[in-house]
């Protein structure tokens, strides 16, 4: 009897945080929908000029830069992250484990608006001296977010190789290669789901990001044509804008969000597709 | 079913926190008052409610934000007892009680290190357009010029549109200009503060802020040769001035009227003075 009620209370929580993703969605939608089917879907997602207060809805160049910020972001969190988690389960001597492991994991627990700010005292200015214009960009919006999503990157990608059966491993070296040999030959492609996943879970972050994001990124409205124009990503636009938004200008917000919700959902879709394991 | 019965607690609960919400800011009793409205002004009518409430303490006055227009229209609704706003009415806003209770200038303003230091009101509407690129242009180094605006829909950005971006340019047949574009790749922070900050750490930057946060890291540009001093704003020769308002829908009774004697007497003009406004008595 007791059983039976623990595990209908569990299943009861379980099935409440997905209807709380229905009710966001249905909420975003309810309130966007009617101004993208007023402004048409195609002039709202492919139309280049944002300026709500005189009728005018195109987010393009927010959406290419979402994409172009996490796409770069991912790339050096990946990198970064990949390395660092084969050095952390291969090569690392114990001691030097136990003092990177949650040095890194203390990276996760810093607020957005630290990075941000880091971003603005530090890495803006040398951008500016560095490579000339604003300083305020892409690069410096990518650079910020790929130091974010290491933690979680390092995390889930050292789970995944540490995973892997010690007997694989074994197996390699006993029939005479080397160690890096084993890990790129044998360890990283048995690790392999685990690891997209890491990066996966970290572009999903990325995309996220706002606070931190409006700080460095200069939010202008331009497409993004080069690493070093700042640019506006879509979460930005909302957290920019909401505060005095009403009427149109505030659906158009919505459906920002709208948008956002569908990449996002395609971006897992696909993820979920690739990081499925062979058979 | 599951997913059914949680959902309907939790409408419960959004049912519950709507009812809760009006306890905190509306019913204004002989004692308690609210102010809602511009983000701009509350801060000073923060500071002002603090020293009258020390001096009354019968009085309890909350301060609110949410924007001009929230404010408008919580005044219109008769929400709060007071509205604030850091714009004009628009026509069909009209009908409520207006009081300025100060003026507010918004100055241009450049790093410190920055050699230019005047401009015409058109050469600012094209910096900010993006006609006028380069520093070079208006007599200093040949250097890119960095604009920053602030976001779609602040009260600061509007009154600069209707000052300066509309400058010089071709009026329609109602007389009324329409404002210059300003330039895609311009900036775009949502507040004084970080346009403020950017203009400190870039020599190439320019933006406009609230006259009363010009500190020494940045200089104010002198506009058609005027700079924005408190004799210049209050004789209206500085052509870029708003008027903080309280707005009240009928003429106020009670506390709402002592709080805004108290605000129009010296001592309460003194106050946003100190603040950095500028007095309008």
């Amino acid at each position: 009897m007791r059983e039976k009620l623990i595990e209908k209370g569990l299943l009861l929580v379980a099935f409440s945080a997905v209807a709380m993703i229905f009710l966001i969605a249905y909420l975003i939608f309810r309130e966007g929908v009617p101004l993208v089917a007023k402004v048409g879907v195609w002039d709202f997602i492919a139309s280049t000029r944002w300026a709500p207060s005189k009728g005018s809805f195109g987010i393009l160049p927010m959406i290419v830069g979402s994409l172009e910020v996490t796409l770069l972001a991912v790339i050096i969190g990946a990198t970064l992250g990949l390395s660092c988690a084969m050095f952390l389960a291969e090569f690392a001597p114990r001691w030097s484990v136990r003092i990177l492991k949650p040095m890194i994991e203390l990276l996760a627990g810093i607020p957005s608006v630290v990075y941000g700010f880091i971003g603005v005292v530090v890495l803006i200015p040398f951008i500016r001296r560095t490579f000339g214009g604003p300083g305020f960009s892409v690069l410096a919006a990518a650079i910020i977010l790929g130091i974010m999503i290491l933690p979680t990157v390092i995390a889930i990608s050292l789970d995944a190789l540490n995973a892997v059966p010690p007997l694989y491993k074994e197996g390699s070296l006993a029939l005479g290669a080397t160690r890096w040999q084993t890990l790129h030959r044998v360890v990283l492609p048995a690790a392999r789901s685990g690891i997209i996943a890491a990066f996966i879970l970290g572009m999903g972050r990325a995309i996220g990001e706002t606070m931190a994001v409006i700080m460095v990124a200069g939010n202008a409205l331009t497409m993004p044509t080069s690493l070093l124009q700042p640019v506006r990503t879509l979460t930005s636009n909302i957290a920019l804008e909401m505060g005095y938004a009403s009427g149109d200008h505030q659906a158009a917000l919505f459906a920002t969000g709208m948008v956002l919700f569908v990449i996002i959902a395609i971006l897992n879709t696909i993820a979920l597709v690739i990081a499925r394991p062979r058979t | 079913m599951i997913t059914h019965s949680s959902s309907r607690g939790l409408a419960r609960l959004f049912v519950v926190a709507a009812l809760l919400l009006p306890l905190g800011c509306s019913r204004a009793s002989k004692t308690a008052i609210t102010l809602a409205g511009s983000t701009s002004v509350e801060p000073f009518a923060e500071r002002l409610a603090e020293l009258y409430t020390r001096a009354h303490p019968d009085a309890e006055i909350s301060v609110q934000g949410g924007g001009s227009s929230a404010g408008i229209r919580a005044c219109q609704s008769r929400i709060c007892a007071i509205g604030m706003s850091s714009r004009e009415l628009t026509p069909e806003e009209k009908g409520l009680v207006e009081i300025p209770i100060a003026h507010d200038a918004i100055a241009l303003i450049v790093n410190a290190r920055n050699p230019v230091r005047v401009m015409t009101l058109e050469q600012a509407r094209d910096v900010f357009a993006g006609r006028i690129r380069n520093w070079k242009e208006l007599g200093g180094p040949n250097q890119r010029i960095t604009p920053i605006t602030r976001e779609e829909g602040s009260g600061t950005r509007a009154s600069f549109e209707e000052k300066v971006m509309v400058a010089g340019m071709p009026k329609d047949k109602d007389g009324k200009a329409n404002p210059a574009a300003f330039a895609p790749d311009a900036l775009v922070q949502d507040s004084n503060g970080s346009v403020r900050e950017i203009v400190a750490s870039d020599p190439a930057a320019i933006g406009y802020i609230s006259s009363g946060l010009i500190d020494e890291r940045v200089a104010a540009i002198l506009l058609g040769g005027v700079a924005p001093t408190e004799a210049t704003i209050r004789s209206g020769r500085y052509p870029v001035v708003r008027q903080f308002l309280f707005l009240t829908n009928g003429e106020a009774t009670g506390t709402a009227k002592a709080f805004i004697e108290y605000v129009l007497s010296d001592s309460g003009q003194r106050t946003l003075t100190e603040e950095g406004l500028t007095r309008i008595k």
